[in-house]
């Protein structure tokens, strides 16, 4: 389900690659941003901001109540701005609590999957043969696990915690990384300068990072906020299911999966985080599709 | 031809068995062996060790994994040493309930998509263009595990139009069954809505750019007609692939939703085997899940082969 976002883009690459003539096409003209865009990348400063600096804001404690279970969202005290959950504590510290566990595991361990599965890519792509074999085939055996199937399946031997959380996480992303750094590395590789470079006695390491993996970077970065709202899914997916980051420590998923007995009557208990999941998700999708219009040259319209 | 065929059956067989080594692999990873969990935290270590031998534990990892594998091949997966089910059974008993979700929310998402996508590539850059895909890009970011819990408040808890949760088996009649398997099946369909609009839509504004639809044009056929007749058939290949392997995804992927409604389908099963550390039950699923998987991608990749000409062509080349 998360996947499904990547899966998307990444046909996207495949098909372009795979076309008679695999050569990169020079973008077109630069597209205008969005009031979308501006907005969303608003809204991550928001967040973003909000997570690093939660311990100078004026917040009570997550883990303690600060009124009655419950309360609905009202104006006035800052805690109480969003109301409080089923054991009184504040919404609003557990949110920006939350979006620092959401925050830190997408960026980890999208980070990681990104270097490890790039570089990856990059070597399968450009040596070929034996290596592009035995690479892609461990990739489709990683992507033949749903993801959460395996997230659950290491969930069932692992403890639940940050760590194990990210270590998942990470495996779940590698494959997609690997499959478009090989994508764009092969169409990168059949240009002339690389041919030039070759006929002028560079080496293999000298093409590789100086000629090819600068021309790579930028769309595999562009599709690192895609990745990240897939992870934050992938995470508030677990914790919704009870296998993901274990309590007090708040996490968004988890606070709809408290919340969801107590809909009918206390709706905010679901809402207030449904919306701040929703708000991040939506706004790193239109950011990443927005860098990947712009700097993914395999892709064009 | 042949020779893809048989290259494309070789690598899904090689993927299969790295799949299951892995997953057998991870049941050794476990901590707390399954006779731990048989015989109960105050068990001996003697007690372990002689239940370890009885199940085949403690020989090397291939040998385990090899007795494994012939057992799977004839279509033993082992039995849960929870419930004395064996797995295949409890496989067999809920995968009806996780097929008819999957397929049903794949249904109406190609439905919808189809329609989103026909509206918006009419007329690239419209007004209804734009909206189209805002809402495609909405509908991308609600996962079913948000997705789930807001359809519940508003149609079954306000409008109370459909069940809050639970199952209704077709024997109970087919409009119980349809009207309990509704809300899930939205909920799983929303995502693959936005997946199919945009391949459709990208697919189907290349093909109306395509001379053979200028022709069609310029003998006075009506735009409907063009679109029905000529462009969405050649613009639907992708959109079709994406819903098979899609399908294969979501055998997987209902775990949420039927956690979320209370239906007994795989999904449901396989969480509450991890709860209750059931290992040889989520690796005789696991492994399920995948090989069907595997087995529906390639078969997707084959028949694209078959249907569309013009990926022999590349293939070959």
């Amino acid at each position: 389900m998360s996947q499904t976002a990547i899966e998307v883009a990444i046909t996207d690459t495949r098909k372009e690659a795979s076309a008679d003539d695999s050569r990169p096409v020079v973008p077109a003209p630069r597209k205008k941003r969005s009031i979308l865009v501006y907005l969303s990348i608003a809204w991550l400063v928001v967040l973003i901001a909000a997570a690093v600096f939660a311990d100078l804001l004026p917040l009570a404690s997550y883990a303690t109540p600060v009124g009655k279970p419950r309360t609905t969202p009202q104006l006035g005290s800052l805690d109480l701005l969003l109301g409080t959950d089923t054991l009184g504590r504040s919404m609003l510290s557990r949110i920006v609590y939350g979006a620092r566990v959401s925050l830190v595991i997408g960026a980890v361990a999208g980070l990681i999957g990104f270097l490890v599965g790039s570089l990856t890519g990059l070597l399968a792509g450009y040596f070929g043969r034996r290596l592009d074999s035995v690479v892609t085939l461990v990739a489709d055996a990683m992507l033949a696990f749903p993801p959460l199937i395996l997230l659950l399946a290491l969930a069932s031997i692992l403890t639940p915690s940050v760590p194990t959380m990210l270590l998942g996480l990470t495996l779940m992303v590698i494959p997609s990384f690997i499959r478009l750094s090989r994508a764009n590395t092969m169409a990168w590789s059949s240009r002339e300068f690389i041919r030039a470079a070759r006929n002028m006695g560079a080496g293999h390491g000298r093409i590789l990072f100086k000629e090819i993996l600068p021309n790579v970077l930028a769309p595999l970065a562009a599709f690192l906020p895609i990745i990240m709202a897939a992870l934050i899914v992938a995470e508030g997916s677990l914790s919704f299911l009870g296998l993901g980051i274990p309590p007090p420590q708040p996490s968004w998923g988890g606070m709809i999966s408290d919340g969801k007995d107590a809909i009918a009557t206390y709706p905010h208990l679901v809402f207030v985080p449904a919306l701040v999941i929703f708000f991040t998700v939506f706004a790193l999708n239109q950011v990443g599709d927005h860098l990947r219009a712009k700097y993914d040259r395999t892709l064009h319209d | 031809m042949i020779l893809t065929v048989v290259n494309r059956i070789g690598r899904s067989i090689l993927v299969i068995l790295l799949v299951t080594i892995a997953v057998v692999a991870l049941l050794g990873l476990a901590p707390g062996s399954v006779a731990q969990v048989i015989l109960g935290e105050n068990a001996t270590p003697e007690a372990v060790a002689a239940m370890n031998a009885e199940l085949g534990l403690d020989a090397p990892f291939w040998s385990q994994y090899t007795t494994w594998l012939g057992n799977a091949v004839q279509g033993d997966l082992g039995t849960s040493p929870l419930t004395g089910q064996s797995v295949s059974e409890a496989i067999g008993e809920r995968l009806p309930v996780t097929l008819q979700l999957a397929v049903m929310g794949l249904t109406i998402a190609l439905i919808v998509a189809i329609g989103m996508g026909i509206a918006s590539a009419s007329r690239p850059g419209s007004a209804l263009d734009r909206s189209t895909n805002a809402l495609s890009a909405v509908f991308l970011s609600v996962p079913a595990f948000i997705a789930g819990p807001v359809l519940i408040y508003f149609l079954a808890i306000k409008l109370q139009i459909f069940p809050v949760m639970g199952w209704s088996r077709i024997s109970e009649g087919l409009g119980e069954n349809l009207r309990s398997a509704f809300l899930p099946a939205i909920a799983i369909a929303l995502t693959e809505i936005a997946a199919f609009h945009r391949l459709l839509r990208t697919d189907l504004v290349g093909t109306l750019r395509d001379d053979f639809v200028a022709a069609a044009r310029a003998k006075g056929l009506s735009s409907r007609y063009v679109m029905f007749r000529h462009a969405l058939r050649p613009s639907s290949f992708s959109l079709i692939t994406l819903a098979g392997i899609n399908l294969g995804r979501l055998i997987g992927g209902t775990v949420i939703v039927e956690t979320l409604f209370g239906l007994p389908g795989l999904g449901q099963l396989v969480a509450s085997s991890i709860t209750s550390r059931d290992v040889i039950m989520v690796q005789g699923i696991v492994v399920f899940i995948a090989v069907v998987y595997v087995c529906i991608n390639t078969f997707v990749d084959l028949s694209y082969q078959v249907i569309d000409p013009r990926v022999r062509k590349v293939a070959a080349a």
